[in-house]
């Protein structure tokens, strides 16, 4: 016995909970199941219209999808609608089954009766999957001519539908489109205008193909404006608004980019614009779509200016609606025409501070795109204050713009560290740490505002203390402290108007110890906070102690990587001042690089292996042979020119490699996309013996100048006695070498520190092997085992040798492991090889089934000799026993 | 273009749902949560307009009913405001004075409204004498 929808809908209602509601209709769906498996044919009708309301309660209706197939086919009209209307509710263009319902739909298109047509059109403007747009694409396209407005006009939508779906048909709706756009009745007139634009936006050639129409679409809108009242169609004093709009809609499309057409329209565009009644919302419905035309279109200035007081009118509106389309459409204006929009800054700046969100998110768009040389410090206290209240999802963004905005129109540095530090005390962690690194890149530059920087950063960190997000700030304040923590303290270096502050070397180094101290912070934030406090140990003789006792207190610290730095450090101070004080030095400047200059330097990182890159040679840039010998010294060495490298081969054991290169694991301080050359703390990592560039030709601090007393100096001049024994002091390679023997005590010793020793470094390298030959190119490989202890793993030294008459330029090796292993590559020592000079790169390999399967590799080599591109593949043919 | 049109209550009860993109089931839950979340709260002060995922959401309220489309960025918002209210004085008047529990008992017929007013996500007639002849007669036939 089946109930009545009504019935069915009024006991759902009257379940008290959601058990009693559940069961309910668990039995109505068995009733109607066994209603559809009886092949009740009166009551499919009804059961149908339950189904739909069962879908619409959330409860699953598929097993009664075909029922709605069957009513389709029938007949009659009630039941013909009730199953369109459940093909439409219940399933969507994804269901197998609408495949099946293509045919009726086609009948029925064609069927006398245009209520029934209307029905297909219906169904198929809602649910048309793209086979059954080919199909039914004559039909439709054919009933675009009727004689029924009902039909045309859902007619017109349907095809709206079918182009979407299969853009290719297009051109059969283009005709009748042309027809209708001089269509009479206004739904379809509507409705043809959408199909018009809809075309236009498939396909230029379209718009070309509209626009001989643009004349007739000008005279039905202005007969639209003119119109006296006509009840149908009105709304609050116009005539059928949803149609003036889309007119103006479609006229923006065909006149963009054509004067021509945009002259025709511009009477008509001006007319609204200044005719229409902006009191109610459809009115101003219209003004705002009229403003978009003009906007869209290549109008006259007089025109342009009319739009932009419309917008400024809209702006002072005090319907948040209206404000909040002036807004958006302020935004595409200020591309063409800022100083229009700078007229209504402050109108939008308020906007940034409205109750409502989708506002505030409008109006900040635009004051971004605002900005100017000119305007940028009242924008940037304004934002800055904003930030403030800003809700949490707006806080990343918005920290991010404001840097972007400081370092694009900044009038001074002083202003900018400002700033900076401001942003810094209010963004905490939302400032990302590319904004923190070009920070201090900046203050590294600044010589004369280090001093007062740090200051600032001092201060800034010392309010902050108790804030939950304050360790960007944290970081960046204990890495220029311990970097300028002399300029801070001295008063010499305070700037005229810069508020008073009398910093004792204590506080500093008292505050590094909070950060040191406090449970809350990162562990990257305590590292550099105690790579600060080491500096400042060697720079405030009076804090020495006090150094050495936060030192020691680190150094019983529950994170090894702390604790381990902590002994390293103590185990410098122990050796003296004539270790600890060079190789505590101040860093040299970083290089400033332009925002171009770190995109390329960004694009060419990518393929090169890893994200420490220094260049090898580079580093010994110093006038004369020198440089070069220590250059090739390093590329020999399997390209490590970096101690941050070596730290990687000596197992962690070498002392002085950890040091710099532990930094170089701290998640998010070391592993920058833009690549290691313009990153700060990177540099700083693996500071002591890189040099941040990778072009030979930049000035070298280390080299440069006081030769003992710089690390790298000493670090090559230890291992290099016989290529540069003038330049480098014995005696500071003595204290290096001690500790070296001193505290790595493992085994696998760091790398020897002479020249000899260093050609044996590799402990169980094989006799190297040809992988590559060709045109004189060729590329030989040394293999090693790093570590005794694991087999698994392979360091692979690849030399390239360039035995052709031409230098290589733009050399780039590539390989690839199968799945089994993993590969990292280091970069290589030089991207050109000169007439036969060589040039090395290191990869690191790890074969996951080592013993069971043999090392295998396939190279993919490309360079330019001569001005003609090569590339070269090889499978490298490894020795047995790797 | 309209990719759906909801009509829910202030309790978060769906009591119309139109789709004109193809949608899961579970993904139509959880967007009417999402929207009606999303609408609920604004003060009468704000704009009837909401970013939603890449879409925006124009929305209206009338007594303990919320009207909401989702409509492309792009789309004027005015214009779409003033459709909704078209379209509630269409039910208004086939309903003659229309209540919550009209749209209760008559969803099919609201449905059938809807496809008079809008298809494939645009709007069809704008005319509430026309739409409302229309009903009329399919009402006929049905007899």
């Amino acid at each position: 016995m089946s109930t009545r929808l009504r019935e069915l809908i009024r006991s759902v209602r009257a379940c008290k909970t959601a058990a009693e509601e559940r069961a309910l209709v668990a039995k109505e769906s068995a009733a109607i199941r066994a209603s559809l498996k009886d092949a009740e044919a009166h009551y499919s009708h009804r059961n149908v219209a339950k189904l739909m309301y069962l879908h619409m309660l959330g409860y699953p209706t598929h097993w009664g999808q075909m029922e709605c197939v069957t009513l389709i086919a029938r007949a009659s009209f009630p039941e013909k609608r009730i199953g369109y209307l459940g093909l439409m509710v219940l399933l969507d263009e994804r269901q197998e089954v609408t495949m099946m319902v293509t045919n009726t739909i086609k009948n029925d298109l064609k069927h006398r009766n245009h209520f029934i047509a209307g029905l297909a059109l219906c169904a198929l403007g809602n649910i048309c999957t793209a086979e059954m747009a080919r199909d039914v694409a004559p039909e439709v396209a054919s009933l675009l001519h009727s004689k029924n407005s009902y039909v045309r006009k859902k007619a017109a939508l349907c095809s709206v539908r079918i182009v979407k779906k299969v853009p290719d048909l297009a051109d059969e709706f283009v005709p009748g489109t042309s027809e209708l756009l001089s269509d009479r009745h206004h739904g379809v007139l509507l409705c043809a205008v959408t199909l018009a634009l809809e075309l236009c936006v498939l396909d230029q050639a379209h718009v070309t193909h509209f626009r001989k129409h643009v004349p007739v679409l000008v005279k039905i809108l202005m007969s639209l404006i003119r119109a006296g009242y006509s009840a149908e169609h009105d709304v609050g004093g116009h005539a059928d608004p949803f149609l003036q709009v889309k007119l103006l809609r479609l006229l923006a499309k065909l006149g963009a980019g054509d004067a021509d057409a945009s002259d025709a329209m511009s009477d008509v565009l001006a007319n609204v614009a200044s005719n229409t009644d902006g009191s109610k919302n459809a009115g101003n419905a219209i003004l705002y779509e009229a403003v978009n035309a003009i906007i869209g279109t290549e109008s006259v200035g007089g025109l342009r200016v009319l739009a932009v007081n419309i917008l400024g009118r809209f702006l002072g509106n005090k319907d948040n609606n209206i404000r909040y389309v002036a807004l958006n459409t302020l935004a595409k204006v200020v591309a063409v025409d800022t100083q229009a929009v700078q007229r209504h800054r402050h109108t939008i700046v308020e906007c940034v501070k409205d109750s409502d969100v989708t506002i505030r998110r409008s109006a900040l768009q635009l004051v971004y795109a605002l900005v100017n040389d000119s305007n940028i410090k009242t924008l940037a206290k304004e934002l800055l204050d904003y930030l403030g209240v800003a809700d949490v999802e707006f806080k990343s963004d918005l920290t991010r713009r404001i840097a972007q905005l400081i370092t694009k129109y900044a009038p001074d540095r002083r202003w900018h560290v400002d700033t900076m530090v401001e942003l810094l005390s209010k963004g905490g962690s939302y400032v990302a740490e590319e904004e923190a690194r070009d920070f201090i890149v900046l203050i590294t530059n600044s010589p004369e505002l280090q001093g007062y920087a740090g200051r600032a950063l001092f201060r800034a960190a010392f309010e902050s203390e108790q804030h939950s997000n304050r360790f960007q700030l944290s970081a960046v304040a204990a890495w220029v402290l311990g970097e300028y923590g002399d300029a801070v303290v001295a008063q010499s270096t305070r700037l005229q108007g810069e508020v008073h502050t009398v910093i004792a070397e204590a506080d500093v180094v008292k505050l590094l110890e909070s950060i040191l101290g406090d449970y809350h912070a990162p562990t990257a934030v305590k590292q550099v906070a105690i790579t600060a406090l080491a500096k400042l140990g060697t720079r405030f003789k009076t804090q020495t102690s006090a150094v050495r006792g936060a030192m020691g207190k680190v150094g019983t610290s529950a994170n090894v990587e702390l604790q381990q730095r902590a002994s390293e450090f103590c185990g410098i101070f122990d050796r003296g001042p004539a270790l600890a004080v060079p190789l505590l030095e101040r860093l040299p400047p970083f290089v400033m690089k332009s925002k171009e200059a770190l995109h390329g330097v960004a694009g060419r990182g990518k393929h090169e292996g890893t994200a420490v890159h220094s260049a090898p040679g580079g580093g010994g840039g110093t006038a004369g042979g020198v440089g070069d010998l220590l250059g090739d010294f390093a590329g020999l060495d399997d390209s490590v020119p970096s101690s941050a490298a070596a730290g990687g081969t000596g197992g962690g054991a070498d002392l002085l490699g950890d040091l710099m290169a532990g930094y170089d694991a701290t998640p998010g301080y070391a592993a920058t996309p833009t690549g290691a050359s313009v990153d700060p703390l990177a540099d700083l990592m693996g500071g002591v013996s890189m040099q941040p560039t990778t072009t030979a030709t930049a000035a070298d601090p280390f080299a440069g100048g006081a030769a003992a007393a710089d690390p790298l100096g000493d670090l090559m001049g230890t291992g290099a006695p016989l290529l540069a024994p003038q330049t480098r002091p014995q005696p500071a390679a003595d204290p290096l070498a001690d500790l070296m023997g001193g505290i790595a005590a493992t085994p696998a010793a760091p790398p020897p520190m002479n020249a000899a020793a260093f050609d044996g470094a590799p402990p169980a390298a094989t006799p190297s092997f040809i992988a590559f030959a060709k045109d004189g190119v060729e590329v030989s490989f040394v293999c090693a085992k790093p570590d005794p202890m694991d087999p698994s793993k392979t360091t692979v030294t690849a030399t390239t040798v360039n035995r052709g008459g031409v230098p290589l330029l733009g050399y780039v090796l590539q390989a690839a492991v199968p799945k089994t292993m993993s590969l990292s590559m280091r970069a290589a020592s030089g991207d050109s090889i000169p007439a036969n000079g060589t040039v090395t790169q290191r990869l690191d390999v790890t074969n996951s089934q080592h013993g069971t399967k043999a090392l295998a590799m396939r190279l993919r080599l490309a360079w330019n000799a001569g001005g003609a591109a090569v590339v070269e593949q090889a499978t490298v043919d490894f020795p047995p026993g790797l | 273009m309209i990719r759906f049109l909801l009509l829910q209550n202030r309790q978060g009860k769906t009591r119309t749902a139109k789709y004109y993109v193809p949608m899961d089931d579970d993904e139509k839950h959880q967007l009417e949560f999402e929207v009606h979340r999303l609408v609920v709260n604004r003060d009468p002060k704000f704009t009837n307009f909401a970013e939603f995922r890449n879409h925006k959401i124009i929305y209206r309220r009338y007594a303990g009913l919320f009207f909401s489309l989702c409509v492309d960025v792009n789309d004027n918002e005015l214009a779409l405001l003033e459709a909704i209210h078209l379209f509630v004085e269409v039910l208004d008047h086939y309903f003659s004075n229309v209540c919550e529990l009209d749209l209760v008992f008559n969803f099919h017929k609201v449905y059938q409204v809807i496809d008079e007013f809008i298809l494939a996500g645009e709007i069809q007639e704008t005319s509430k004498k026309q739409i409302m002849e229309r009903l009329y007669e399919l009402e006929k036939i049905k007899d």
